[in-house]
């Protein structure tokens, strides 16, 4: 590593004021920071740091999502094949059909988000912050696979913009970046972004997969397909090809739905990830688990035809749509979440209840997941204001018992 | 009766370079000594003597402006060889050089004497005799305000800081001397914190507390939330045990008690051991010959290294004078992805690295901050290491915000920048902590005065 140490130490200067491309000092301090471990040392208060940065946060971040975008590729291939009526399932043709796929919208995103981080911090003179290194892989995973380049483009660079950059960037953002990247998608174009056609690809990729869809093909969601059926006194979920699916299908997740979101089981794996680490809240995840079981156990329990969706088992909500993965993904973006103890209890379990209800009970909305965890981001501090204030209330509390005559009145 | 106190919260960093052997114990003379007002927050310098003056040991040095009364004073019997000051005047530290100086008048109490005085001359004695700078007051962490209506006084008996060594050098005798003049100090109770297997001998007058749990248990501040938090408009003394022995030989012997029992540890020292010298010894001659010889840089840190302060080789020991920390600097290293490491030598509370795969071990982390400075990221990161009922985060932005009814309702009366160092510690967002909380007491006593 001593030669790129020695390139970064020689072209340290054109960096430098009044260097020439002083200009791009922030991609600079950006990709020193990125290949060497700054060795600034502590100037004041502890001597000694947790080898733990925002960089091997975001990493570990990332790294957890890999299941989710394994399988993400692998289930898009599959789909596609599914769809054009193929007999045989080879499964690398299929990664790489998902992998091509899936490639230029990654792209998109890293190049549009960061593209704008650089030029923020540069403008700033700060550090680039590392945000959207999870940001840029959260919005390929989170959107429908046929969602067109360029609406990712402008999706990104609004949430980008308008979500993170104007409230002071990484860290001060009210809401999760990614998520509304993608409710911009859902409400910008509503006709592009729902129904049957964009959650399966069934264009041919580089020669890769023959274009043409077989009869009887039809790549509605499970719970895109729930959400047609109000008024049937029982409701039927079916693949692309019209079979019925069972629980552990929507579980192992090899049906249509975001790129990412599908297999609950990867982002279990992702969950185990974040959980073992110590990065994710496991009080947010349990609480998501929980509100969202309750939620679905007493709609279950009243399931009425007018709300298809309320005919759905426990098992059923918490496997389908982006549950799972707001869960584990979503809701515990610690920026944006309750960030006291008893306030991501509270944060987490109203998340996932919200997010049953809105599926259920407003047949306009096949899935709550991200306006649930969009509407508790706008809540969170809300919540933690009334920890805190408890804290508070029982400090002063204790003063006045301690001293009876001291004005401690309530303001 | 002793009262149990068990905490949960909390971490003992595993560090290499603590003492194995401490039966054995080096004497060092310092080649000079010096006193450092910064040391004492709260004490405003007022010099009382000028360079090239001889000076008795326990000769006052400096006095505080709040009250003449309160005085530092010389660690040895010498020569004033320099008053260092810094910028606008400010005095930085005094260097006293050893040497024959006409011997001031012992003038000891006994036990029975102690317990004659006055609230009032006793306040005086200490303040006199150097004593009463060796305490602290809550709020604030400063040097005790000098007609503080006193509620209770917490003594800390044990360290539980990183490599620490808690030998107590001082007779029972001596320790219940400070104790009778503690009394004199409040109509409270003196609560004396100690670990259960601690060699201490029995003392009368003091609340007998046991404190099990990990670092930062050993902080007089997390004893104090655990026992009886400070309130607003409450005041409390707080000293550990070498301050209390040190009062109490003084006052016995009638000359001011010098010695320092200092710890010297850390992954650069060769053989971490005990060193008996006098207070403010000068580093170059406690350190000499001591260390690793490394081609790397190393930082001295007078203290541990959570508090410590950073010295070099030609400076002198800080205030409390109980040890010396010696670390690889690691201003010279060149990690490549550090960010990325699979290492399992990296430190860290989170399971994000591969340490936690090869099960408890000790390690030898340098100054390095090892990332950027960021906004506060994850959460909950202070509190989970502060066993206190205080909402650190919020406190912490309180006080950046300088928002003073925020301060008050969140407790800053009953936190020192100390109980926030294992957060620092461990924060992702590298904030320096101890830092923004030191600002926001000098802050709010500035503004509340």
């Amino acid at each position: 590593m001593k030669p790129i140490k020695k390139l970064l130490d020689k072209t340290r200067h054109h960096f430098e004021p009044g260097g020439r491309l002083h200009a791009f000092h922030s991609v600079f301090d950006g990709m020193e920071t990125f290949l060497f471990t700054p060795n600034t040392t502590s100037k004041s208060g502890v001597h000694i740091h947790d080898a733990i940065d925002s960089k091997r946060v975001m990493i570990i971040v990332v790294l957890a999502l890999m299941p989710c975008l394994l399988f993400g590729m692998y289930n898009t291939g599959y789909q596609h094949w599914v769809a054009t009526g193929a007999s045989e399932m080879p499964f690398w043709s299929l990664m790489l059909y998902g992998f091509l796929a899936v490639l230029p919208k990654i792209a998109v995103s890293y190049i549009v988000g960061l593209g704008i981080e650089f030029t923020v911090a540069q403008w700033r003179k700060e550090e680039i912050q590392e945000g959207f290194l999870v940001t840029g892989i959260l919005i390929p995973l989170i959107c429908p696979v046929a969602t067109p380049l360029w609406m990712i483009a402008v999706a990104t660079a609004f949430s980008v913009i308008f979500v993170k950059e104007v409230f002071g960037g990484t860290g001060y953002n009210i809401f999760n970046v990614a998520l509304v990247t993608r409710a911009f998608l859902f409400f910008a174009y509503p006709a592009k972004m729902s129904g049957d056609q964009v959650f399966v690809a069934t264009d041919s990729i580089a020669g890769l997969g023959s274009g043409g869809v077989v009869d009887g093909f039809t790549g509605a969601t499970p719970l895109g397909q729930v959400a047609t059926q109000a008024g049937q006194q029982a409701i039927t979920i079916t693949d692309t090809m019209g079979h019925d699916l069972s629980t552990w299908d929507m579980f192992l997740g090899l049906i249509p739905g975001s790129f990412g979101e599908t297999s609950t089981l990867a982002i279990l794996i992702g969950a185990a990830i974040l959980l073992f680490t110590g990065i994710a809240s496991w009080r947010i995840v349990c609480s998501v688990f929980a509100g969202g079981a309750v939620m679905a156990f007493i709609a279950h329990h009243f399931a009425t035809p007018l709300y298809p969706a309320s005919m759905l088992s426990v098992a059923d909500q918490l496997c389908l749509g982006g549950f799972a993965f707001a869960a584990v993904f979503m809701a515990t973006d610690p920026v944006t979440a309750a960030r006291t103890k008893t306030g991501k209890y509270i944060y987490g379990f109203l998340v996932g209840a919200i997010a049953i209800i809105i599926r259920t009970y407003n047949n306009g909305y096949p899935e709550g997941a991200m306006l649930a965890v969009l509407l508790m981001n706008a809540f969170a501090p809300l919540i933690d204001w009334c920890v805190v204030e408890a804290n508070a209330r029982r400090r002063r509390k204790r003063a006045i018992i301690a001293n009876p005559s001291t004005d401690l009145t309530e303001k | 009766m002793s009262i149990t106190v068990r905490l949960k919260k909390g971490l003992d960093l595993q560090l290499v370079g603590g003492i194995d052997n401490i039966s054995a114990v080096t004497e060092v003379t310092a080649a000079d000594n010096a006193i450092f007002p910064d040391d004492f927050p709260g004490f405003e310098p007022k010099l009382d003597v000028k360079e090239g003056q001889s000076v008795a040991l326990g000769e006052p040095l400096l006095h505080d402006k709040r009250d003449e009364r309160i005085k530092l004073v010389s660690p040895v019997e010498g020569k004033v060889k320099a008053v260092v000051r810094g910028e606008r005047r400010h005095i930085e530290r005094i260097v006293i050089e050893p040497a024959a100086a006409a011997a001031a008048d012992a003038r000891p109490l006994s036990i029975e004497g102690i317990s004659r005085l006055s609230a009032d001359e006793a306040r005086t004695e200490l303040m006199q005799r150097g004593l009463w700078a060796l305490m602290r007051q809550r709020p604030y962490d400063i040097v005790p305000e000098p007609d503080i209506a006193v509620r209770d006084i917490f003594i800390t008996a044990f360290d539980s800081a990183p490599l620490a060594d808690n030998r107590i050098d001082y007779s029972a005798q001596e320790l219940q001397a400070g104790i009778a003049m503690l009394g004199k100090l409040t109509a409270g109770k003196i609560y004396l914190s100690r670990r259960p297997n601690a060699k201490l001998p029995s003392l009368a007058g003091v609340e007998d507390i046991v404190v099990e749990g990990p670092h930062p248990a050993g902080n007089v501040g997390v004893q104090i939330a655990n026992i009886a938090p400070v309130n607003k408009g409450e005041a409390v003394i707080t000293l550990d045990i070498t301050s209390l022995g040190r009062i109490g030989r003084t006052l016995l012997s009638g000359s001011f008690d010098n010695s320092a029992c200092v710890a010297l540890t850390g992954s650069e020292v060769a053989e971490p051991q005990l060193i008996k010298t006098t207070i403010g010894a000068d580093i170059a001659s406690t350190i000499k010959g001591r260390l690793k010889t490394a081609d790397h840089h190393q930082r001295i840190i007078s203290g541990n290294v959570l508090t410590g302060i950073k010295v070099s080789t030609d400076s002198y020991l800080h205030f409390p004078w109980r040890q010396l920390t010696v670390i690889a600097e690691g201003d010279d290293v060149d990690e490549f992805m550090g960010w990325a490491s699979l290492s399992p030598k990296k430190m860290s509370q989170s399971r994000s690295f591969l340490s936690w795969l090869f099960g408890p071990k000790k390690f030898n982390p340098d100054a390095r901050l090892l990332g950027g400075r960021r906004a506060l990221i994850l959460s909950e990161q202070y509190e989970r290491l502060m066993p206190m009922d205080i909402v650190a985060e919020y406190l912490l932005k309180a006080i950046i915000g300088r928002d003073i009814e925020k301060m008050e309702q969140l407790g800053i009366y009953e936190v020192a920048p100390e109980d926030f160092a294992l957060g620092e510690w461990a924060d992702a967002s590298k904030i320096p902590a101890q830092q923004i909380v030191r600002e926001g007491l000098d802050y709010l006593r500035k503004e509340l005065r």
